[in-house]
């Protein structure tokens, strides 16, 4: 199938443009620098769960409904570990391991033998029925009622210039960055990230020299399930968001918005459009008086509408020619 | 495809379910009544998503959204002024084409994967909007309605479902039901053919929301009242997985998928099989079992066992219209 670029100067202009008043408007105002610092954290939340949709995406082709519960689930383990007297740091990183065993195997159980037969609507079925799995069996296990999550670090607010930023935003923002640049240098200088970008874009080719292509699908949902339980424990960490089974649910929709601005197959795509979502909403509810926390998901669903209208196949995307 | 006239058999079989489900309600309690009106009314949501998805082609995560424009219609015509809540159903059936058309017409830029987060979308934010204007929809805490006994429920509901069915299969059997198949099998090829994708694509949404809308209004008649949890994500994928589980382009796996999403999770309850807390871990593991089992839905099982299996795997929808790459 052909696949033509879309190579324009129009996305990256505009992005430059978009940074220019992001900066402009921080240096005139610190509640602006503020409020974008908090979105660009938010927008980390978004990135790694969007990121994760992304992996699955590019492998299958199929959008996993289910991310955002899967991750809920693994921060609920993360609260049980800490409950059972782990340190922060120690409880982070058995929580990532247990997502990664977790996505792994729902991936072996629960999707593999309904990809064996079905289309992508069955699947996509299929990952709903996860999803109401998961928050069922996390209402079950934990109770409906909030918990509360420790905090990573002690609060601290740094002042720069009459600015202050809140260490939770900028270590927010630092792990969600450091968890998708891993991944990167994983799929671009591992043996096994290669084998997993071969399956991913052609897997007949890829059996052919020799890459277990469904073992890299599970490797996929494993992975995904990890940068899942990431977003999860910043979010979680956030004075603003509390851990109930339906946490990620919004956060779920914000990364399919930045799945879709950055065109669903690019990763970096996905990233710049989680941060840009993230700031966009932040800086509406900041300075527009009738966005109301209730029209946040609205106006941010219109914004995503316009943009796909104008351009449907994202800012990254490439623009598919349909043959017959 | 070749144009079938109703078989004797189809005929037969179609009176038969009418009968026993118009003789039910008298060997039932009257909390029994409602629960078979419930069904009824995600018959309808079924029967409303299958012609935009099972047989245009165009999926829909968001049906739960025209359901609200006609519940709200419903519960804000009868609560705030003061209407017969039967006199509201024509007008929820026009507020859900207009929505339909609204929702529609970005569709027709919109394929596949980016179709079904925009209505995922829909889902999601029209929820957000009924709390938001409380003014008119009661807010969170909602609107409440007269109630009725769970026959008038039953009947009620069940006699607009057998109409409903009956509109489906003639706006289906004929010129525009071809026009639809068509664009569910090739977008391509049907406007090749002279079929007006962007005419027959909104008509799908339109008609498909009109209905759904009817089913909205009907919901909170059964409800007796409006609030925005009933109406949420919940309601949406319930009614898509239906559609799945009953079978997607097939009149028949709609009666299916209703009793499936309505009867198993209370059937489970009331067995003794699971408890309030398990029952969506159950409902969640029996989805995937059935994804895994029969991918194209227990309409495809009846035909199979009709065919002893010459037609199976000839059936293959692809809705999200992600072909080879």
């Amino acid at each position: 199938m052909a696949i033509r670029p879309t190579t324009s100067w129009i996305v990256p202009a505009g992005l430059a443009a978009i940074c220019l008043f992001l900066v402009i408007g921080s240096l005139d105002s610190a509640l602006f620098a503020q409020q974008t610092v908090s979105g660009l954290a938010n927008g980390g939340i978004y990135a790694s769960l969007a990121v994760a949709l992304v992996l699955i995406y590019r492998a299958t082709e199929v959008i996993n409904f289910a991310q955002g519960a899967l991750a809920t689930f693994t921060t609920y383990i993360a609260w049980q570990l800490f409950a059972w007297g782990l340190s922060y740091w120690e409880g982070f990183f058995a929580t990532l391991a247990i997502a990664f065993v977790v996505g792994f195997g729902v991936e072996l159980v629960a999707i593999r033998p309904v990809e064996r037969r079905g289309n992508q609507l069955t699947v996509v079925i299929a990952a709903i029925g996860l999803l109401i799995l998961v928050e069922g069996a996390i209402g079950w296990i934990w109770g409906n009622d909030i918990k509360f999550m420790p905090p990573p670090f002690p609060a601290h607010i740094y002042r720069v210039g009459g600015v202050s930023f809140s260490r939770q935003d900028l270590s927010t923002i630092g792990i969600s960055i450091a968890a998708v640049v891993l991944l990167w240098l994983f799929f671009q200088f591992t043996k096994v990230g290669l084998a997993m970008r071969a399956a991913a874009v052609r897997p007949d080719a890829a059996r052919l020299v020799g890459v277990r292509v469904s073992w890299m699908l599970s490797l996929g949902w494993g992975l995904a399930a990890v940068l899942g339980a990431v977003a999860g424990l910043m979010a979680a960490a956030s004075p603003a968001t509390l851990l109930q089974p339906s946490m990620m649910d919004s956060v779920l929709i914000y990364a399919f918005a930045a799945a879709v601005l950055g065109g669903l197959e690019s990763a970096a795509g996905a990233v710049i459009g989680a941060l840009l979502i993230g700031v966009a909403l932040n800086l509406l509810s900041a300075y527009v008086s009738w966005v109301t926390p209730q029209l946040l998901l609205p106006v941010a669903f219109l914004l995503m509408l316009v943009f796909l209208l104008v351009k449907p196949s994202g800012l990254f995307g490439r623009t598919r020619v349909r043959k017959v | 495809m070749r144009l079938r006239p109703p078989t004797l058999a189809g005929i037969v079989v179609t009176v038969v379910v009418a009968a026993i489900i118009a003789l039910l309600p008298f060997g039932l309690s009257d909390y029994h009544r409602s629960t078979g009106a419930t069904v009824a009314v995600f018959f309808i949501a079924i029967l409303a998503l299958n012609i935009v998805t099972g047989y245009t082609g165009q999926i829909s995560i968001g049906h739960g959204a025209f359901m609200a424009v006609g519940g709200y219609t419903t519960a804000i015509l009868t609560h705030n002024h003061g209407w017969n809540d039967l006199a509201t159903l024509p007008v929820a059936v026009i507020a859900g084409f207009v929505a339909g058309l609204i929702v529609g017409l970005p569709a027709l830029r919109l394929h596949g994967v980016y179709l079904a987060l925009t209505t995922f979308a829909v889902a999601l934010a029209v929820p957000q909007l009924v709390s938001n204007y409380s003014k008119f929809t009661g807010g969170v805490v909602g609107l409440s309605l007269p109630s009725h006994s769970g026959l008038w429920l039953y009947e009620v509901s069940w006699a607009v479902a057998g109409i409903m069915f009956v509109c489906a299969w003639l706006l289906l059997r004929g010129r525009t039901g071809r026009a639809f198949r068509a664009i569910r099998d090739s977008e391509v090829a049907a406007a090749s053919s002279g079929v007006t994708l962007a005419v027959y694509k909104t008509v799908a949404f339109g008609v498909s929301a009109a209905m759904a809308a009817l089913a909205g209004s009907l919901y909170v008649l059964v409800n007796s009242y409006a609030s925005p949890t009933i109406f949420g994500l919940t309601l949406s994928l319930y009614i898509l997985i239906g559609a799945v589980v009953g079978g997607l382009g097939s009149l028949w796996g709609v009666l299916v998928g209703a009793a499936f999403v309505e009867l198993l999770p209370l059937g489970l309850t009331s067995a003794g099989v699971g408890s309030s807390q398990s029952v969506p871990v159950i409902f969640g593991a029996v989805v995937i079992g059935v994804m895994a089992l029969l991918p194209l839905g227990a309409a495809n099982l009846l035909r199979m066992f009709l065919h002893f299996g010459s037609q199976i795997g000839q059936h293959s929808d692809n809705p999200l219209g992600t072909e080879g790459r």
